[in-house]
């Protein structure tokens, strides 16, 4: 029996007193609520509305229509690519900074530049490629006069598909590095040890323990890699003008001047987007619990 | 243990391919006097009107969005801490939408919402497109905004620190501004250099709200001119860097400790 139990009960108000806490929480709220969740739920009704108010899947079903599906499949292909790229590479890199034997200083040193790194993007990061890999960039003009490649004549320009992916990396790469540096850091030293002790090769290790403890982080952070690409508006409007229909242009197009000629088409393009950004985001996150069951 | 080859060549890789964009960028934007490097883009970016309004009005709007956030951020998560732990998960997932819904999205849906023939319409006056530009960079900071806040509250004891306040007849505003605004201030000028850095070149929002922003500026001189946007963005890196070597500084700060140490004058 507790000391609660044996209390006696006249002690108990009779009424419990007005509980007002709650108030506090209201400004958080009515803010949100207002500017972030009406906003997007006022665009979701909206795609599910014809243009007289009833309710349609039409224009959900529009986004199957030739134009709009290719610019979702072009802003897909895109985000898979910048991520790919941006996952590998940081992956090396990753693992070349923390396993290879690298002196701090060169750690320290690339990660702070990662931390500025993956936060310089839009369109400051587009004038520096274009300064680039432009056709009057450095690289572009080196190349030309030291060995008389002509990159834009072999049929690479920064306005490209590859060269937006190859822009994005600037900002993806280092994300990836900073992403996962924890899952590689704790892969744990008496791992390798006893797997070289029962006579596991390098390789071996990698493939039977290395990656296997990494794929959850690593496929987590490929999805965060794609969601942070397929976002992307400043940087392409910088380096194409609007001329690269990525899904975030096209939306930007149909807000400034309705081109869809279909307001519910544009709401609907809008939701298309919110899906992919909730499904890689939400996978990322389950990814990311399971991947922390070796991080303890 | 001694470095790899194959590490060796992988971090020069990467550090090349880090660098090379900026030196090319800093030595395009040297070019704009035929046949001498100069400084005179840099120059020609700052005697331009155009450019100091562009970049004022950012950096007022950015300011105003930081403080807005923190008078929105703090008193919410210090409560929620206090008297609602169990709304902290509601809170905490609120704040971190906005990583999830792009800024285009989140202008189209206010654009919408808030235009001419809505409720409330702001977007008819001017006062009201500013407004809801502010309005747009306080939920783009709510993530960083909230989780700089919220783990500078984990480091102080609040509950501790508000018995005390009250017991000594504190009022809650007291108890806010005196005691937990101070106790957390490395954590909301952290959160806060964060937001500037989002919020100062951001375009989407600012160029469907047709305002006369740094990032749609940025956009148009990279169609108009040819070596200023490379001292642009050379000045832009610098301006991130610090930024972030700011927040990282004051993220690591600890409880309460002061901004900038303090010059005690010697009594005569």
């Amino acid at each position: 029996m507790t000391l609660n139990e044996s209390a006696p009960v006249t002690s108990q108000p009779l009424r419990k007193p007005l509980n007002l806490n709650w108030l506090g929480a209201v400004p958080y709220f009515a803010f949100t609520f207002l500017f972030l969740i009406a906003p997007v739920f006022y665009l979701v009704i909206g795609a599910f509305q014809d243009s007289k108010g009833g309710f349609t899947l039409d224009n959900m079903i529009g986004l199957a229509e030739p134009n709009i599906a290719r610019s979702y499949w072009l802003s897909i292909r895109l985000s898979l690519a910048s991520a790919a790229l941006g996952t590998v590479t940081g992956l090396l890199l990753a693992h070349a900074l923390i396993l290879g034997g690298m002196p701090l200083w060169i750690r320290r040193a690339i990660s702070a530049f990662s931390g500025v790194a993956s936060n310089f993007a839009g369109v400051p990061l587009a004038f520096a490629f274009i300064a680039t890999l432009g056709r009057l960039g450095l690289v572009t003009l080196l190349l030309k006069n030291l060995f008389g490649l002509n990159i834009y004549g072999m049929g690479f320009s920064l306005f490209s598909f590859w060269g937006l992916a190859l822009t994005y990396l600037y900002f993806q790469m280092p994300l990836m590095l900073l992403v996962i540096t924890p899952a590689i850091e704790g892969l744990k030293h008496e791992w390798r040890e006893v797997a070289e002790s029962l006579g596991a090769t390098g390789p071996q290790y990698w493939r039977m323990i290395g990656m296997p403890v990494l794929a959850p982080s690593v496929m987590g952070c490929f999805l965060l890699l794609f969601a942070n690409a397929f976002g992307t508006l400043a940087t392409v409007i910088a380096l194409t003008g609007s001329n690269f229909s990525v899904v975030p242009i096209v939306l930007f197009q149909q807000i400034r001047g309705n081109v869809l000629y279909n307001p519910n088409l544009g709401y609907a393009l809008a939701v298309g987007m919110i899906i992919i950004m909730t499904v890689s985001n939400l996978l990322y996150l389950v990814l990311r619990r399971r991947a922390e069951r070796w991080q303890k | 243990m001694k470095p790899r080859l194959g590490s060796i060549l992988i971090v020069c890789a990467a550090a090349l391919y880090f660098l090379v964009p900026l030196i090319a960028a800093f030595q395009f934007s040297l070019q704009m006097r035929r046949g001498t490097w100069s400084f005179d883009a840099y120059a020609s970016v700052f005697q331009s009107d155009v450019f100091l309004n562009a970049l004022g009005y950012s950096l007022i709007a950015s300011a105003i969005a930081i403080v807005v956030g923190a008078l929105l951020v703090v008193p919410t998560a210090y409560w929620v801490r206090l008297r609602l732990p169990h709304l902290r998960p509601v809170v905490e997932f609120i704040s971190l939408l906005p990583l999830i819904i792009p800024s285009v999205v989140l202008v189209f849906g206010q654009i919408r919402m808030f235009g001419s023939s809505s409720f409330l319409p702001l977007t008819t006056t001017d006062f009201g497109t500013n407004l809801l530009l502010v309005v747009g960079y306080v939920v783009l900071s709510l993530p960083y905004m909230f989780r700089a806040v919220d783990s500078g509250m984990a480091a102080i004891d609040i509950a501790t620190l508000t018995e005390a306040a009250e017991s000594l007849g504190a009022s809650r505003a007291r108890i806010l501004f005196t005691i937990i605004f101070p106790n957390i201030r490395a954590a909301i000028v952290s959160g806060a250099f964060l937001t500037f850095s989002i919020c100062l070149g951001e375009f989407a929002i600012a160029s469907l709200l047709n305002r006369n922003a740094f990032g749609p500026y940025l956009v148009q001189l990279g169609q108009d001119r040819a070596y200023e946007p490379a001292a642009l963005a050379i000045m832009s890196f610098a301006l991130t860097w610090v930024l972030m070597a700011l927040m990282q500084a004051f993220a690591h700060m600890k409880p309460g400790q002061r901004l900038l140490p303090r010059f005690t004058r010697s009594r005569p």
